[in-house]
């Protein structure tokens, strides 16, 4: 549907919606997609009520304030997107791949247009966050010693916001548009003078909804960082992952409010008419870039410092040794969190800064590969003359650490201020962030979720189809985006539907077959998932500590009970567990005492509801149904404020139950 | 797998008392977190503002051959609202000194004071957003304008949410006296409520003041 073709309309009652804002009946690819999401969702629903499994999941994972729960929530939440966001990348690559000469592909212009620009929006905000999200609140308590996060509640609140902004993504799909403007949507394209219609108020709206989760949950793990250390954990006593989580989380608070006031000016200006970012009577577009990109920047360091915590757990528990040069590590990470504030400029060297100003964030930029290459060198040294183990969790480690590096020196080229004017919004950029991104942030996704499987359900996963899955998105990564680099080389501009010069086309055929290599890769993974579960009783961790672990999270049973820890672990060292095991630690198996713990509550389900609510008004200008969800929205925040009641301890006979019932467990498997 | 490793370690090692690696007897409590997160969101609101500030910095003075600072800013009246906020800020100190004397009707009398004064600061700001849109001046007129509405209006809609706020806890402690979790409230509003006035000295300054320079 062309926003062109479509004289807008505005009723009181409906807002601008009608049955034209139906894209599946005019466009046979949504219409499949549609019967087909329709029929899982039915089919899902159906098993739900077949094995009557509504109450529990409302009880058990809807309310739930457990942070492990809330954990897993945002890690499936994320893999879901993740299928969503890829079945994106296959569209656009398939395109690229046949639309030469007079073949004009499958997809007209503006569709493809909305593809780029959610797959971008999907994969950023709706996959790797959820999914980096998801690690942090699993495993910071646990490996800080603690029962659960600062404010439960916050966190339930957080995620089923950032659900509430999935869901809207999902929802353009199928009714009105997506945004066609970029992942970032630079005005004036993303204006109301040329993005008339709704793609660009989901986009908006989306990211608004689930901005309000992530800062929410930024400002929790911080707390529950700061505060709630178990006794003896001193700042430079924290597992290495979680110092990555705080620099992370110290980002998330400083950076996304920027996100959210200029996504707030871009409201205005389609809302109020106001003149941001308009061409005329004053406004500066500019202006919308620098903002965006103070937030961007940040955003991908965000994203990638939780990896490299994940990268040093793994290759020490995996190289059987203590992790090398710590406080290096540590440094490292603070360095690379300040830096991220001052490279944003990199972004859009071609605006015309001037040749100071570019080189001042050309040097900084060239500057972050210092600490980051500090970090290569450290895990190199801890593998150096360990007993190295080639699980499956390594093996990520050390595709991560061979493909980082490369994107990393493409990124370093990139920084050059003169070789950035010819790679500007080519497709070798295109190719240097999804190194990274890809190399960096899913490769570590995935040896963190095969890591710490274990610990969050009780099995491990199997190893078979782990190498599987590991081997073909290597393989599938660079065959999909070395053409890529080649192509941008040769001048070809990212964002293309169609090309001209049939010499390129061999080029895009090539990535195409990486990304079904992708495809094979992440349904190996599924599929490792489902045969693991299969055979959960094989895989099965008695322990808790399946890989001989180091921090304290392996310190409890896999899965950990709601409390955690029957006591509160006193920490003497960094590796706290390790040091526990070394010094012959024995499990206390009585004089167990209650534990203090939160309640569930379902004011975060229904808070973020509304949300979702007062944001489809918005997005369709019903303004009745806008005012009266922000008014809920108000009236039950104030409500729920009366509860005074959210806290109870668990006995100490339920505990004593739980863990001599583990007791007899780790008895029978002779450990 | 490895799982014995651990074990076969507690075998060779002389087992240390239990009370070394556990907190055996419950004296480890986490402290509450809650003043620290809320420092941490005011954090967060002041980038806000940052950006705010920033966009007004840029677009300040861009008027598109409309009318500017000097021509709109009625500095009195603004001299005035200053007064009454930062009167109020004073009142809920008083009501902070009330709340520490564990005086529960001091504390919502000085909560109350402060609310008015806060409606009286917004109807002020009304008034005057009134006047500008009337006199054709509204935030669709230029980037200027554009840029000083949302600046003040999202101060404006703060301190809305603050005096909302209050209204709550005043109902709150009036109904359950002074609780550890009302006192915690208390606090917070206090830190918000003090955060604004210093966030309404840099409008005033930056945007009033310097506005009506030349």
């Amino acid at each position: 549907m062309s926003p062109d073709s479509l004289d807008i309309q505005h009723s009181p009652i409906f807002g601008r919606m009608t049955w034209d804002a139906v894209p599946m009946l005019h466009d046979p690819i949504v219409m499949a997609t549609f019967v087909g999401t329709m029929i899982a969702g039915i089919g899902m629903f159906a098993v739900i009520t077949k094995y009557r499994l509504w109450g529990y999941l409302w009880k058990e994972w809807f309310t739930s304030i457990d942070h492990k729960k809330i954990g897993i929530m945002y890690m499936v939440l994320g893999l879901v997107m993740l299928l969503r966001g890829f079945a994106d990348a296959l569209m656009m690559r398939l395109q690229q791949a046949m639309a030469f000469g007079d073949n004009l592909g499958y997809l007209p212009p503006h569709h493809y247009d909305q593809i780029f620009t959610a797959h971008g929006v999907i994969m950023i905000f709706f996959v790797a966050m959820p999914l980096v999200t998801g690690l942090m609140n699993y495993l910071v308590p646990l490996q800080i010693g603690a029962r659960d996060v600062a404010f439960p509640f916050l966190n339930n609140f957080s995620f089923w916001m950032t659900a509430s902004g999935a869901g809207l993504v999902m929802l353009s799909l199928f009714f009105g548009e997506f945004a066609a403007t970029g992942w970032l949507a630079y005005p004036p394209l993303s204006g109301a003078a040329f993005s008339p219609w709704v793609g660009v108020d989901y986009y908006i709206w989306a990211l608004q909804i689930a901005g309000v989760g992530t800062l929410l949950s930024g400002v929790n793990l911080l707390v529950t960082i700061i505060k709630m250390r178990a006794p003896g954990m001193g700042l430079m006593r924290m597992p290495v992952f979680t110092w990555t989580a705080l620099c992370t989380n110290v980002l998330i608070v400083v950076s996304f409010p920027v996100l959210t006031a200029v996504l707030a000016f871009l409201t205005l200006d389609r809302y109020a008419g106001t003149n941001f970012f308009t061409s005329d009577l004053g406004g500066n577009a500019m202006m919308y870039v620098n903002l965006i990109w103070i937030w961007g920047h940040p955003e991908v360091y965000i994203l990638i410092l939780p990896l490299f915590g994940v990268f040093s757990e793994i290759v020490s528990t995996y190289s059987g040794k203590r992790l090398f040069g710590y406080s290096s590590m540590v440094y490292a990470t603070v360095c690379i969190t300040v830096l991220s504030y001052l490279v944003w400029l990199h972004h859009f060297f071609t605006m015309g800064s001037g040749a100071s100003v570019n080189s001042f964030f050309g040097i900084t930029t060239m500057i972050i590969s210092i600490p980051t290459g500090a970090k290569i060198f450290n895990w190199l040294f801890t593998m150096y003359r360990g007993r190295i183990r080639f699980e499956v969790p390594m093996l990520w480690t050390m595709g991560f650490m061979v493909t980082f590096v490369v994107g990393g020196m493409t990124g370093v080229l990139l920084a050059v201020p003169p070789a950035d004017f010819v790679l500007h919004n080519s497709l070798f950029l295109v190719a240097h962030f999804h190194n990274v991104i890809i190399g960096g942030v899913v490769f570590g996704l995935f040896a963190a979720m095969t890591h710490w499987f274990p610990k969050a359900f009780g099995f491990r996963l199997d190893d078979f189809w782990g190498k599987v899955s590991f081997w073909f998105w290597l393989a599938g990564y660079w065959f999909a985006f070395t053409p890529l680099y080649v192509l941008g080389l040769m001048g070809v501009t990212r964002r293309m539907s169609h090309f001209d010069d049939p010499s390129l086309q061999i080029w895009f055929q090539i990535a195409a077959f990486g990304a079904v290599l992708v495809a094979i890769g992440i349904a190996a993974f599924l599929f490792c998932i489902y045969i693991s579960f299969r055979r959960r009783e094989q895989l099965r961790d008695v322990t808790g500590d399946p890989w001989n672990g180091r921090t304290l999270e392996w310190s409890t049973s896999s899965p950990p009970p709601d409390y955690n820890f029957a006591f509160t672990p006193v920490v003497h060292d960094n590796d706290a567990w390790w040091d526990m095991k070394q010094r012959g630690f024995q499990r206390v198996q009585s004089g167990f005492l209650p534990v203090h713990m939160p309640k569930n509550t379902p004011a975060g389900v229904v808070l973020a509801a509304l949300s979702t609510a007062l944001g489809f008004a918005m997005i369709w200008h019903v303004w009745w149904l806008a005012s009266a969800s922000l008014v809920a929205i108000v009236v039950y925040a104030i409500y729920h404020s009366f509860d005074y009641d959210r806290d109870y301890h668990i006995p100490a006979e339920r505990i004593a139950a739980t863990e001599h019932a583990r007791s007899e467990r780790l008895e029978a498997s002779h450990v | 797998m490895s799982e014995s490793i651990a074990i076969r370690l507690q075998e060779r090692s002389p087992a240390l008392p239990s009370s070394v690696f556990l907190d055996i007897e419950g004296r480890h409590h986490p402290e509450n977190g809650t003043l620290l997160g809320f420092w941490l969101y005011l954090l967060s609101d002041l980038m806000i503002f940052a950006c705010l500030f920033a966009v007004y910095g840029v677009l300040g003075r861009n008027y598109a051959a409309g009318p500017s600072g000097a021509d709109l800013f009625d500095l009195k009246l603004i001299a005035v609202n200053t007064a009454i906020l930062l009167v109020s800020s004073i009142t809920y100190g008083f009501a902070m000194i009330a709340m520490q004397k564990r005086n529960k009707k001091g504390l919502i009398g000085w909560l109350v004071a402060t609310g008015i004064l806060g409606l009286g600061f917004l109807a002020i700001e009304l008034y005057e957003f009134q006047h500008l849109i009337h006199l054709g001046a509204g935030p669709q007129r230029s980037a200027f304008l554009s840029s000083f509405f949302a600046l003040v209006g999202t101060h404006g809609l703060h301190v809305l949410f603050g005096v909302v706020w209050l209204a709550v806890l005043c109902v709150q402690v009036h109904r359950h006296g002074l609780t550890r979790a009302n006192v915690r409230r208390v606090a917070c509003l206090s830190m918000f409520w003090h955060f604004l006035d210093v966030v309404w000295i840099g409008v005033f300054s930056f945007v009033y003041l310097m506005g009506t320079l030349p």
